[in-house]
């Protein structure tokens, strides 16, 4: 099985074994106690047949050498109670330590890979890599290899001891065990198909259940219940059928194999029965030789477990270090200035970008911004109006081009001293688990409580903030559930208040806010937008009508460019756009 | 969780076979070492070769019975536990369809496919172990036991006080461990929940430039993890090592024992063989039975949340109930004593009331809310009249249409359609004369002819196109190559958020329905489609009802009277040009949206 390791696989195993290096001590350590509680455990049934050869029958019983063995057995057992419960200890240690290591690594890199990342693959796909790939990894891999260790010591030991008791009868244990490894591997292909089959119809079975309970009010409207009903029966009906064929057969291994291991030991008793009359085999050791074949034929029975647990765990170690692995975004110049000051004047010259490199998007875009000046950016639904952020944010790079701040190459600043130069407000509203207080300081963690009641008032957020259970120190859940999507808009702008940036980036709300919230908001905004050099994505008229200059955005590029006026004048997507969307 | 247990009812035989089986199957083993004893003490000391031979085909003969036994059992136990599981599933399927609004808001709708999902898959591998190994582990501990004393009561002593010492550190571990293992689980989402933060909220924290204190947070939060696993960890690995020492001394005592009885003649040395294997299989099952312990403490756990699930009743079903004696109470709108016959008649013979809707002093709280979502709305509506509703999110709109259908109960007042309190009309029926068209456009995988029929399953090819074509979606499915007979993926993924939405219209336009309502469903729609949709639906020759919902002025100003919603409270009624005379939260609304080309 092992020859089935593909080259990646032996990759992954190799990066595994990187990080089992600070704890190879812990690993020699836990190889060793296995040994030794191997050892042990195959040294009690000799010893217990030694004695038992001692009691033959009455007034042939060796008190004194009984009571010799005994204290023998006394001590090995406590030496492999002993082993056992370090080895654990150990192998505890080292699994929980690598997944702590894992996890933080993977966080940490998390925290610089580019944005491109993030945005290209679901958050649920990273999430489950850190969490359960790591969790799987180390319940895999880890207990897979002590058990795989201590299997095959198991194995060669009892061999030994039992080779060394009796030659004839160790050929009946090897010759009968490998059976139920084959009855084993042989149920299991079969029951593949049938696997494959369940998980197929479940999948089937959950999409359905997702599709109708999800949408259940479209259902009640329109009294569909009966008919999702049929679907849903007619796909159980068929499931039904594939698991009661995939439990079963997969649950004949056990009978199976324990079936085999029954004739291992029918096989020894009778030949070791016959050796005994002949006077070749005690009956302690014919009784040792017993415990042995159930020994013996146990980690066969797990190994093929084990190899499909370890293949597992190294497929989701793979996964976790594919996320590791995957290339930084450029670190910041070693000498990179940092950005102070900045009054806000803002250049970008023959700036070329796409998010992949057959599809072009921004393609030599000029554009001049003086300090102060307001800048909306409009177009469509999903044309790309973020981009513009990402670049001036630089949660992406422009492929070619540059991008200046007061005369400075944004590139050739820090990341940190151009991003706090600028406070972004996005429409998708962003809470972090934690108080009100912490998430509005989040940009000026030093900020005093007044300071931050102080921003609050500015943006209107003190009135409902004061509302809240416990005020500032009311403690938001993930993403604010509790509170209402104006609420969060409001804390979210606050925060940006509290920094006093030099520059803004600003996502208008489409339409989910009541016309009130909505007002207070658009107060705010044009409080926070006093003498800042503010992008705006614009939805609402009045903001782009006042806008110095207009970006209108479509497919991806900036189309056209100039003021309210102007662009009306020009008689293009713009105007149609204004008219489409504002006027009747 | 016992309460389901009524679905193994169709079951009973396999139920009661699978683990009588297991039992058969356990009794034979428990013969082997008796076997092995009797091959040493007869066959050896006699040196008896046929005896041997014949003993050992005995075993083989147990070992094959015992497969039988147990192949069977395997059978039994994966048909019962997989039909039990097949029956909740639709059971509980046919449960959560009978809710209403109220409830699912309440539980949300990712709990309940949890439990359809993964939760019945666990009470079903549960139900698989425990016909299986319940009583088979049990069974064969006791078994031994009872077989030690057969062989020899005095020796058999040691196993009474071994198996409680066993049973005692078995159980007290996992007692101790099964809730620090919740508390590790606690932890674990804790980290979860700081990673799924920091990639929701990537731009904001590089924004702010906090990456490196998230990453503190995220180490704290770890290492918090680590030592309490460590923890539980330590604990938990005594458990091998401690019942190793417990059995291994009652062996030794046992051989102890075994030697003394030996010499004086009561025991045999094959006995003392037997006794000592007894003891070992007890240890084996033993360690077996805590596994299944805790897979069935998982299944229970599901299995009681599940039950939670049917616990829940749908309260539309008692409102009809009480609805009787409330009508008898208020007679000054109530026309008839609703004998549906009659209702009918009416409808069909004259206008049994000019109004198509009527709501009277109506509020709703929602269950669980402290304050109301709508607050004494009272409005009527004639038939024929298009109704706009504006206001902003949380004003009420949704509440108030999703009354008429009655996806909700008014928790105060009353709403009459036709003259009949909503809550007389059975649920089907008043349905049927309500097109609604929901603010999310949801579509089902399937055809669009499958998707349109949902509005009427007796819809001819002709009424379907007639609905296309006022919903604006003619067009755009002329242009597909299957047509009606375009595939909808999953979620109507493969089509754009204006196709979608104009589809979802035409659904509610095929069941012709008296009341159409349009629940903020042109938002995806330019400006010009949404006038001509609008026109559209003027023109519907069988002249409905129809309530439009929506954020934006433009689509309500032509409807012939305007609701003004504003905190769950009705602040103005009227045609546009009154509203923008005579109502504050209009004008406010209006001049957001218009403030400029006004000037």
């Amino acid at each position: 099985m092992a020859k089935r390791m593909d080259s990646r696989q032996k990759e992954t195993l190799k990066k595994v074994l990187r990080y089992l290096k600070p704890y190879r001590l812990f690993l020699v350590l836990s190889l060793v106690l296995a040994a030794v509680t191997v050892a042990g455990t195959l040294t009690v049934p000799l010893l217990t047949g030694q004695a038992v050869d001692l009691i033959v029958e009455k007034g042939k019983v060796d008190f004194a050498g009984i009571f010799r063995i005994l204290v023998q057995m006394g001590i090995v057992i406590g030496i492999t109670a002993a082993a056992q419960w370090i080895m654990n200890l150990c192998n505890n240690k080292m699994t929980y330590h690598i997944v702590r290591d894992i996890r933080n690594e993977a966080f940490s890199k998390m925290q610089i890979l580019p944005l491109k990342y993030m945005d290209g693959h679901a958050h649920g796909d990273i999430v489950s890599r850190i969490i359960a790939d790591v969790d799987q990894f180390a319940d895999g891999l880890l207990m897979g290899f002590t058990q795989l260790f201590t299997g095959v010591i198991t194995i060669l030991g009892t061999l030994l001891f039992m080779l060394s008791v009796n030659a004839g009868i160790t050929c009946v244990v090897v010759l009968i065990t490998p059976i139920s490894f084959f009855v084993a591997g042989f149920i299991a292909r079969r029951t593949y198909k049938m696997f494959r089959l369940q998980s197929q119809t479940r999948g089937e079975q959950t999409a359905l259940v997702e599709e109708m309970i999800g949408n259940q009010k479209v259902v009640q409207a329109f009294s569909q219940e009966e008919e999702a009903m049929k679907k849903f029966d007619d796909i159980n009906e068929r499931l039904q059928k594939y698991s009661i064929q995939a439990i079963f057969f997969s649950s004949i291994t056990n009978p199976a194999t324990r079936f085999v291991n029954s004739l291992v030991y029918a096989g020894v008793g009778i030949t070791g029965a016959f050796a005994a009359i002949y006077g070749l085999l005690s009956v302690g050791q014919l009784s040792c030789f017993l415990s042995y074949a159930n020994q013996y034929t146990k980690p066969f029975n797990e190994i093929s477990g084990v190899i499909t647990e370890l293949q597992n765990a190294i497929a989701c170690a793979g996964r976790v270090f594919d996320l590791i692995e995957e290339k930084a975004q450029i670190p910041d110049d070693g000498d990179a200035e940092e950005l102070t000051d900045v009054k806000g004047k803002v250049s970008m010259e023959h700036v070329y970008f796409s998010y992949e490199p057959d599809k072009k998007l921004i393609e030599d875009f000029n554009l001049e911004v003086k300090p102060g000046q307001r800048i909306a950016i409009v177009g469509p639904t999903g044309c790309g109006k973020t981009t513009m952020i990402n670049l001036l944010m630089r949660f992406y790079d422009a492929d070619s081009g540059k991008i200046r701040i007061d005369d400075k190459d944004i590139y050739k600043v820090t990341r940190k001293s151009l991003r706090s130069s600028f406070g972004m407000v996005l429409q998708e509203t962003w809470i972090k688990s934690g108080t009100v207080l912490e998430n509005i300081s989040m940009g000026k963690p030093d900020a005093s409580r007044e300071e931050v009641i102080e921003a609050a008032k500015a943006t209107h957020a003190h009135s409902f903030i004061k509302r809240l259970p416990q005020g500032y120190d009311t403690v938001l859940s993930e993403d604010g559930e509790s509170l209402s999507q104006g609420q969060k808009q409001l804390l979210c702008i606050t925060r940006v208040m509290l920094s006093r940036p030099s520059m803004l980036i600003l996502d208008e709300a489409t339409s989910s806010i009541d016309t009130r919230t909505e007002l207070k908001i658009q107060r705010a905004f044009d409080r926070l937008m006093e003498g800042r050099t503010s992008f705006i994505v614009a939805h609402r008229l009045s903001t782009i009508r006042e806008a110095d200059v207009i970006l209108v955005m479509k497919d991806g590029k900036v189309i056209e460019q100039g003021n309210h006026e102007t662009l009306m004048r020009q008689n293009g997507f713009y105007t149609r756009l204004y008219n489409s969307q504002f006027a009747e | 969780m016992r309460k389901l247990l009524v679905y193994l009812k169709d079951y009973k035989k396999e139920t009661v076979l699978a683990p009588l089986f297991k039992l058969l199957e356990a009794s034979f083993e428990l013969f082997v070492p008796l076997v092995m004893a009797a091959i040493i003490d007869v066959g050896i000391a006699e040196g008896n070769k046929s005896y041997i031979v014949r003993m050992g085909l005995v075993l083989v003969g147990l070992a094959l019975v015992g497969l039988v036994c147990s192949i069977t059992a395997q059978f039994f136990a994966a048909k019962a536990a997989v039909g039990f599981a097949t029956g909740l599933r639709h059971a509980l399927f046919s449960h959560i369809q009978s809710l209403s609004f109220s409830e699912m808001d309440k539980v949300g709708v990712s709990t309940l496919i949890t439990r359809m999902t993964s939760d019945i898959n666990q009470t079903q591998s549960g139900v698989n172990l425990v016909l299986r190994l319940f009583l088979r582990s049990p069974f064969i501990v006791v078994g031994a036991m009872v077989m030690a004393f057969t062989v020899d009561v005095k020796a058999a002593l040691i196993f009474v006080v071994t198996i409680p010492l066993l049973s005692l550190v078995v159980f007290g571990i996992m007692w101790i461990t099964m809730p620090m293992y919740k508390k590790v689980q606690a932890n674990l989402d804790k980290v979860l929940l700081i990673t799924r933060e920091n990639l929701t909220g990537v731009r904001v924290i590089r924004a702010f430039h906090k990456e490196k204190d998230e990453t503190i947070r995220f180490r704290e939060s770890n290492e918090e993890l680590t030592e309490l696993q460590k923890f539980v960890g330590r604990i938990s690995g005594l458990m091998n090592p401690v019942t190793y020492v417990i059995v291994n001394g009652a062996v030794i005592v046992l051989i102890y024992t075994g030697a003394i009885r030996v010499e004086m003649g009561v025991l045999t040395q094959g006995a003392v063989v037997a006794l000592v294997n007894y003891m070992s299989q007890i240890l084996v099952e033993l360690v077996k039975l805590a596994n299944l312990i805790i897979n069935v403490t998982k299944a229970i756990a599901c299995g009681n949340r599940i039950q939670s699930v049917f616990e829940m009743k749908s309260s539309l079903e008692i409102g009809q109930e009480k609805s009787t004696q409330r009508e008898s109470a208020q007679k000054e709108l109530v026309q008839e004593k609703s004998a549906q016959k009659e209702i009918r008649q009416k409808e069909s013979v004259q206008i049994p009331d000019e109004y198509a809707v009527r709501f009277q002093h109506v509020c709703l709280t929602y269950q669980g809310a402290d304050e109301e979502a709508l607050t004494d709305i009272d409005f009527a509506v004639k038939k024929g009249q298009t109704i706009g509703i504006i206001g902003g999110t949380g004003s009420g709109k949704s509440s108030l249409v999703h009354l008429i259908p009655r996806f909700y109960d008014a928790t105060g007042g009353n709403v009459w359609i036709n003259g009949r309190n909503v809550k007389d009309y059975p649920l089907q029926e008043l349905r049927k004369k309500v097109g609604m068209v929901p603010q999310k456009a949801v579509l089902f995988q399937g055809s669009i002819e499958e998707n349109l029929r949902w509005g009427n399953k007796d819809a001819s090819v002709e009424e379907l196109w007639e609905a296309l074509r006022i919903s604006q979606a003619e067009e755009f499915v002329r242009k597909l190559p299957e047509g009606l007979g375009h595939r909808v993926e999953q979620g109507g993924k493969n089509l754009s958020g204006g196709q979608r939405q104009r589809l979802t219209i035409a659904r509610a336009l095929v069941r012709k329905p008296e009341i159409l309502i349009l629940d903020d469903s042109a938002s995806a729609l330019d400006f010009a489609t949404d006038a001509r949709l609008r026109a559209a639906i003027r023109s519907i020759a069988y002249n409905p009802t129809v309530f439009i919902v929506s954020q934006r002025t433009s689509s309500v100003r032509h409807a012939d009277c305007i609701l003004v919603m504003d905190d769950g409270n009705l602040a103005g009624m009227g045609t546009h040009e009154e509203l923008l005379a005579s109502c504050p939260v209009y004008q406010e609304i209006y001049e957001s949206q218009f403030k400029k080309e006004e000037k």
